[in-house]
């Protein structure tokens, strides 16, 4: 991909679009995230494509002063893979949310993973719909009272990241809607990743789910209630520094160093360049706290990279160089 | 090679349809195609047409396991396959049974005996073996024991299992079909050659079997000579057989190579239209991605993210395919981006007739989206203008920034004929809306004042940065907007723009007659049948009757209504319910369009074609 000659600032990367989402909204963090985070990627500004399907975070890319397309609902990884297919120096973004994402675009969302094609996907999660005004979306919880479910909801949800290392997403990363400074720097990392990169942000929807993460958001708890991932460093979290994780078993274990006699020595150290994604799916299951950061971001062959491998072996071999060699190739005849 | 004649000049004819029978397993495709190569390069103009079950490997010896292979060939024009079969070559008692009908009485037919057994017989619901019984009393029957003439042939051969010299009777009665029709066998043999380079062993067994049918038939006493077909005035030049499916791909090819954009095929496997896919796969070569998606829609969503980056962008897919397609289809002629999307029609509704052929996605391909949604259709009419068509589809695609649907069907994307090949230089050029750098006041829906095309700034380039989408578009900013004045302006210019295509397309021009008692009206794959009918009729006397076939459905030619008006009557001839006949109707208040519908599942035929004009014009 081509560098930079030009120092962006934040202010390159916004339209002059006026900005229409309910106040309060994540969705205006996360946009301004992106805005800043982008001049750091050190990509010019002409080659960086935004696709969103439809929702309240699929106006994503009116906002940005990027090339952009808000397509049709669940299908932006079509057309993202489309565009970096057809012209890889692209930094592609994909905008998407729960319903989005994991409902009308399920069948979309599993196989642009599985591929690797190098681009990103940023999550919106915010488990109800809000465009269509408050119903449960695929990861809405078990229970809870929408507009299209006044007594509960009965459909079990899905977790994004455990559908997501199913399908085996090589990157996988998920941050509080609420955290800019993080948001950004997963931002870049991100784009660094060489193959498909899925971020998702627990967003708040202070309309029609409001506080739905509040384990994550709530300055009370947070720190409590949430494991901030970093390669190569220990799994340690909580207002003191003082609880770990460690394995036990087939499953993982919160202590408290100092108790026990754990030491700091015994919690797990994360590595997200693992390839076998076993430990990645625990963090991702875990509940209590709930894992964020980078949970795994595992080098791998992009598709771009057979197609062209590929290609280059066919050229070299083939005595067609222009379509009138097909044409007149193999068994043809003269009338006179 | 062998060519040597013993007995009698062979009697000469001007056409002759041909149809080869047998198991799936049989090789009854292979054996047609020989034959029809070898008369194409003898100069003889073909058609053919193949009939394969929809089962992968059905049953042996069973009625739906049979495969079949029709040639028809011509020192005359020959426009279809044919209907009514002169020869049949039958392998087996199933493959008798199920095309019998298409012999005519006294016509011949050619069966193995040796497939005759109780339980082939049983099989094919025979009670007593026809050719034992008189059923066929009103055929020339040749019967010959293939398999053990063809295991004969092969004794002493070194290195052949059991399997391979039973499959190998198909070419014994190759060169029986090959000697009755003064052919010779130096194609087929070169073909062993090439094929089967590695297996010294195979190219033997099958040239020897080849040979010995040939020598069979010229030395039976049951035929009594043999027939040639001269070769027929085709225009001079290089020629090659092709399917139409292979010809869309193809003009696809040649589109590419003339815009100077790359290929993009996005698309999901779906029969009849998969060979587009398949052939397209093969020539990365040529810079070709094709991808194939997880479904229809991703597979047209790939398309419009290519032609959005840039790449001219195709889609391919039958009836449902289209159906699924939909959604995306509007969004492509909402943001304004060039897209190919081929329907290869099939039998319908829902997954209806997936091998046989229809034209029942004419309205869905016109109105099938929500919203005012209008497309330029576009219809191919034989094998070999389906390179043209795919060209034309493509090159309007791109220069009037509109999603264009070229229809096909299966009859035609199957069925091969001779196409006189066509070097990109003779084609026309085509010429992009690309921008390239920024312009004052430059927005995204700056259009062509003739052609109304939007302008198509590529990511990449700086200072166009832009979004579109599918939300109404401000008519001059490109941005979202609600103003209802704006949101009818943009529908009727969206409208308009298809409607201008008319000034960048041909008339439609009839044939046989200018003006007269009854025209004749078609469109798409049906060319071939209506054409010879009409050809036929006007050759018995009945002078005017004219033809009209449209390739072009939406926009028509703009002098479509000057020539309805020359005729007393017209009849509209397709294989569907009245689809381009309710079009018709609707563009033209006041003129009556008699219907001629067939929804089998099959083309027309000749003579319910010309019992019909015939009835028209009394």
């Amino acid at each position: 991909m081509e560098t930079a000659e030009k120092k962006y600032t934040f202010k390159d990367f916004a339209s002059d679009q006026e900005v229409r989402w309910c106040p309060g909204c994540d969705d205006y963090v996360i946009l301004r995230s992106m805005q800043k985070a982008l001049p750091e990627m050190n990509v010019k500004r002409e080659n960086v494509v935004f696709i969103s399907g439809i929702g309240c975070s699929s106006r994503f890319p009116y906002y940005m002063n990027t090339y952009g397309m808000h397509s049709i609902h669940g299908r932006a990884p079509g057309i993202a893979s489309g565009v970096k297919l057809a012209n890889p120096d692209l930094s592609v973004w994909i905008i998407t949310g729960d319903g989005d994402a994991m409902a009308i675009g399920g069948n979309h969302f599993i196989h642009l993973l599985r591929r690797n094609i190098n681009l990103n996907i940023v999550l919106f999660n915010n488990e109800i719909y809000g465009l269509t005004k408050g119903q449960f979306s695929p990861t809405s919880l078990v229970g809870q009272k929408t507009k299209s479910s006044p007594y509960g909801n009965t459909q079990p949800p899905f977790q994004p990241g455990e559908l997501a290392l199913g399908a085996q997403a090589r990157f996988f990363a998920r941050i509080g809607g609420n955290n800019p400074k993080d948001m950004s720097k997963i931002f870049i990392e991100s784009h660094k990743f060489n193959g498909t990169s899925l971020i998702e942000i627990l967003q708040n929807c202070v309309i029609f789910n409001d506080g739905c993460f509040k384990n994550v958001t709530d300055k009370e708890v947070k720190e409590d209630k949430q494991i901030y991932l970093e390669q190569g460093k220990p799994m340690i979290f909580g207002k003191n520094r003082d609880k770990g994780i460690v394995l036990n078993g087939l499953k993982l274990e919160v202590v408290t160093i100092g108790e026990n006699g754990i030491t700091q020595e015994d919690l797990l150290v994360h590595n997200a360049k693992e390839q076998d994604p076993t430990l990645h799916q625990m963090l991702v299951r875990l509940q209590n706290p709930i894992a964020t950061g980078i949970i795994r971001s595992f080098d791998d062959i992009t598709l771009e990279e057979r197609v062209d491998a590929l290609t280059v072996e066919v050229k070299a071999n083939s005595k067609f160089k222009k379509t009138d060699d097909l044409f007149f190739s193999g068994e043809t005849y003269e009338v006179e | 090679m062998i060519t040597a004649k013993t007995k009698d000049q062979p009697e000469v004819l001007e056409a002759v349809i041909i149809r080869f029978v047998g198991d799936s397993g049989d090789g009854m495709q292979l054996t047609g195609t020989q034959f029809s190569d070898t008369s194409a390069m003898f100069g003889n103009d073909i058609a053919t047409f193949p009939n394969y079950p929809s089962e992968i490997r059905a049953p042996q010896g069973s009625l739906y396991g049979v495969s079949g292979f029709q040639v028809h060939i011509g020192s005359v024009e020959i426009s279809t396959p044919g209907d009514e079969v002169d020869l049949l070559v039958a392998m087996n008692p199933a493959g008798l049974k199920t095309n019998l009908h298409a012999v005519k009485p006294g016509n011949t037919i050619i069966v193995d005996t040796d497939s005759f057994t109780k339980k082939n017989l049983e099989k094919a619901q025979y009670a007593t073996n026809p050719l034992e019984d008189d059923s066929l009393e009103n055929y020339r029957v040749i019967q010959v024991s293939m398999t053990s003439l063809t295991k004969e042939s092969l004794k002493g051969v070194e290195g052949l299992d059991n399997k391979s010299i039973t499959r190998s009777k198909n070419m014994f009665a190759l060169g029986m079909v090959y000697w009755m029709y003064d052919r010779s066998t130096e194609h087929t043999e070169e073909f062993f050659n090439k094929k089967f380079k590695s297996k010294p062993s195979i190219i033997e067994a099958n040239t020897r079997v080849l040979k010995a049918g040939f020598n069979y038939a010229n030395t039976l006493e049951l035929i009594p000579n043999s027939y040639t077909i001269s070769p027929a005035k085709m225009s001079p030049g290089t020629y090659r057989i092709i399917m139409g499916n292979t010809a869309t791909a193809w003009g696809f090819l040649a589109a590419a190579e003339k815009s100077g954009l790359n290929l993009f095929l996005g698309s999901y496997p779906i029969t009849p239209a998969t060979d587009i896919l398949h052939e397209l796969v093969k020539h990365k070569h040529f810079g070709v991605k094709a991808f194939q998606a997880e479904d229809e829609i991703a597979g047209i969503c790939s398309a419009i993210g290519a032609s959005f980056a840039g790449n001219l962008a195709i889609t391919t897919t039958s009836g449902p395919g289209l159906a699924l397609k939909g959604e995306a289809l509007g969004l492509a002629m909402m943001i304004e981006l060039p897209l190919v999307l081929v329907n290869v029609q099939r039998g319908g509704p829902s997954t209806g007739l997936p091998t046989k052929t229809e034209q029942s996605d004419l309205l869905q391909a016109m109105y099938g989206r929500n919203g005012e949604s209008p497309v330029i259709v576009i219809a191919s009419s034989t094998p070999a203008d389906c390179f043209d068509y795919a060209y034309q589809a493509a090159k309007l695609a791109i220069e009037h920034m509109t999603p264009v649907i070229l229809l096909t069907d299966g009859y035609i994307a199957n069925g091969s004929a001779p196409w006189k090949i066509k070097s990109v230089s003779e084609m026309p050029e085509i010429k992009n809306n690309k921008v390239t750098e920024i312009k004052e006041n430059w927005h995204p829906y700056d259009r062509n004042p003739d052609t109304l095309a939007r302008n198509w700034a590529i990511p990449g380039t700086p200072g166009l940065e832009h979004r579109v989408g599918g939300l109404e578009k401000d008519r001059v900013t490109g941005n979202v907007s609600y103003i209802p004045d704006n949101h009818e302006y943009m529908t009727k210019i969206r409208a308009e723009k298809v409607k201008r295509v008319q000034n960048y397309i041909p008339d439609i021009k009839p044939e046989f007659a200018e003006t007269g008692d009854l025209l004749v009206i078609g469109w798409g794959g049906t060319y071939g049948s209506l054409h010879s009918a009409v050809k036929q009729i006007n050759s018995e006397g009945y002078t005017k009757i004219g033809f009209a076939h449209f390739n072009f459905i939406n926009p028509l030619p703009k002098n479509t209504k000057q020539l309805l008006s020359k005729f007393k009557k017209i009849v509209v001839c397709e294989l569907n319910n009245g689809q381009f006949s309710k079009i018709l109707s609707g563009h033209f208040n006041g003129i009556e369009f008699l219907q001629f519908n067939k929804i089998q599942g099959l083309p027309f035929g000749n003579t319910e074609l010309i019992e019909k004009f015939k009835q028209l014009v009394q």
